[in-house]
């Protein structure tokens, strides 16, 4: 039964929980969707002060950043936010002429040790799924870690980490954090 | 059939026309040379009287004028009438020296009417429609002339202008326009925005658009017609001739039918001056024989073009000409190929750009002659991963490679970054011509 064992986290609570029956799919597809997290991908070239200006549009929006991470080229840059609030900061980052598209990703928590990376990307890796590209960043809780995911198999992703007792964290609670 | 505004004159026989545009000819180049001394030099200067010119046989002998021309007189130097004549003054945007200016008298406002309202006919616009006006209101000759041209045909105008996109939508849909003109590009940008409000082509009125005043392809008409369920016509026009309304589009979208009992098209080679025989491709030159204000002899328009005599099936018997290939002075040369911009925009349209902004800059290193393609991101084109947008710039440089037959780097850039006069984008910049 160890399958339908699921380690979930909301608010910062750990759950735990079994599934049977008919719900059981019902129930996967609204946990999956409580685990994606929009992302915001948004294009930058690589002129000066361009992130200062995108940045302070978000500062202007009152729109808080939880994490980040810039992928570089010589030409252009993607830079990649997770906010608080992903629908808001698309309008206003749109409505300034911004290239941008929300990307969906998945949060896990790590414990912050030796290892507590490594055993996850194993996990994805034996079941072949790929990441495309990851970033991390430290919880106020002292013990642990974010690392921020995006996989080519979101659902797949999600099913293979919860079954093996990656916590996985809720967008609610990134959003809120 | 077609409908027809003025069918006496749009399906008169080749002879007829010949025989009144002669009679014209003839008019004019006395006109030019009492009250015009820039022409009258000009024709001075090669022994030409005014009694040579008998007939339109007698056209290839008058000199050409250029652009330059009209710089040279600024502002009002080639007018042929008294300012008391005068009833309206346009300018065109002097994106490389001073503004084009021109004037009309009233009679030539009233034939600019005549010729878009022939155009809108043709089309099958008339009196029934809602006529919505997405050019420019302004010195920039697209607002005023399809508005007049709209006016005359009866139809409800509506002055909209340009900008506001979204509140454009909103008339279209609520006041329940028919019939829309503008740049093609910005027909594109009002289809993505209709979008974006979630409305479907489905919910407005709109069956046909005259659109122009900047190259445009035909991947770009069929995107426009599927994007805003209409059918879509091109218009040709310059300001330096009369305006929008030179020559249109009738319902069989099959070259632009030329107004040319009032202004008569030649071909010439642009490096000899040459007249080419019929059906060549070379550049564009107009005559006005009936313009009182600002009537231009042999103006040079820098358009790449072809005519066709042959009659439409629409039933009019007047030449038509093609969409200009491209603008002589933007027909780049680069390492010994021609390179036009509208190449460029094909091969972006054919990647799923909805509305190309783009760039050409040429430049020179080491004797040899560099083309970089700068492009913007257009939100179908994004990705969030750096190989995403790799592939997808190896796209469009594999397709540019292939369609212009030499290599180009591409370079993506943000939306709105490449510089715009009149809402135009800057297509080219040379450097070469700095370095030379």
């Amino acid at each position: 039964m160890s399958s339908t064992r699921e380690n979930l986290s909301i608010k910062g609570k750990s759950l735990r929980f079994s599934q049977k029956g008919p719900n059981r799919y019902k129930i996967i597809a609204e946990r999956v969707f409580l685990m994606i997290i929009k992302q915001l991908s948004i294009f930058v070239e690589n002129k000066q002060g361009r992130l200062a200006e995108i940045t302070e549009l978000l500062h202007q929006a009152h729109v808080d950043i939880r994490a980040l991470c810039i992928a570089d080229t010589k030409d252009f840059g993607i830079l990649r936010l997770i906010v608080n609030d992903p629908d808001k900061a698309e309008k206003v980052l749109k409505e300034n002429d911004c290239t941008i598209s929300l990307t969906n990703v998945l949060t896990i928590r790590i414990d912050d040790q030796p290892g507590g990376l490594a055993t996850p990307m194993k996990i994805l890796s034996d079941y072949d799924i790929n990441v495309e590209y990851m970033y991390a960043f430290i919880s106020k809780d002292v013990n642990s870690a974010y690392v921020i995911l995006r996989v080519d198999d979101n659902d797949r992703a999600i099913e293979v980490l919860q079954k093996n007792g990656v916590t996985m964290v809720s967008a609610e609670e990134i959003y809120n954090m | 059939m077609g409908n027809y505004w003025n069918p006496e004159i749009e399906c008169m026989s080749r002879e007829d026309m010949r025989a009144l545009q002669s009679k014209r000819l003839v008019d004019v180049v006395q006109r030019v040379y009492e009250h015009v001394p820039h022409y009258r030099a000009k024709m001075d200067a090669i022994g030409l009287k005014p009694s040579d010119i008998r007939s339109i046989d007698d056209l290839k002998k008058l000199p050409f004028t250029t652009k330059q021309d009209l710089r040279d007189t600024y502002p009002y130097g080639m007018f042929a009438v008294p300012m008391d004549d005068v009833n309206r003054i346009h300018a065109s945007s002097g994106t490389t020296g001073k503004q084009t200016v021109v004037g009309y008298t009233a009679n030539d406002l009233e034939i600019w009417d005549e010729v878009v309202a022939r155009e809108i006919t043709s089309v099958g616009g008339g009196k029934k429609d809602l006529f919505h006006v997405s050019y420019g209101y302004g010195l920039f000759t697209g607002g005023l002339g399809l508005h007049g041209g709209a006016t005359k045909v009866g139809a409800a105008v509506i002055p909209v202008s340009t900008g506001n996109t979204k509140r454009q939508v909103q008339i279209i849909k609520d006041f329940g326009s028919t019939m829309i003109c503008c740049t093609p590009s910005y027909a594109l940008y009002i289809a993505e925005t209709m979008e974006e409000m979630g409305i479907t082509p489905d919910d407005i009125n709109l069956k046909a658009g005259i659109f122009g005043a900047e190259p445009w392809t035909e991947e770009m008409r069929r995107e426009i017609e599927r994007r805003l369920g209409i059918k879509a016509y091109d218009i040709y026009g310059l300001s330096e001739i009369m305006g929008p309304g030179v020559a249109c589009e009738c319902s069989e979208q099959a070259g632009m039918h030329v107004a040319e009992d009032h202004f008569i098209p030649e071909i010439i080679d642009p490096d000899t001056g040459e007249v080419l025989p019929d059906g060549e491709e070379g550049e564009l030159v107009f005559t006005c024989v009936t313009k009182e204000a600002l009537p231009l002899i042999r103006y040079r328009t820098r358009d790449i073009a072809r005519l066709n005599v042959e009659p439409c099936k629409c039933g009019r018997t007047s030449v038509r000409m093609c969409k200009p290939r491209g603008r002589s002075d933007d027909m780049l040369i680069i390492r010994g190929v021609n390179v036009f911009p509208s190449q460029v925009e094909s091969v972006l349209l054919e990647l799923g750009f909805a509305a190309p902004h783009y760039q050409l800059v040429v430049d020179r290193a080491d004797n040899r002659d560099i083309l970089d393609v700068l492009v913007e991101m257009d939100s179908s084109f994004f990705s969030d991963t750096v190989a995403g947008i790799e592939k997808k710039e190896r796209q469009i440089r594999n397709m540019l490679d292939s369609v212009l037959q030499i290599s180009a780097s591409v370079k993506l850039v943000e939306p709105k970054s490449l510089g715009r006069t009149e809402g135009k984008s800057v297509h080219v910049i040379d450097k070469r011509k700095l370095i030379d």
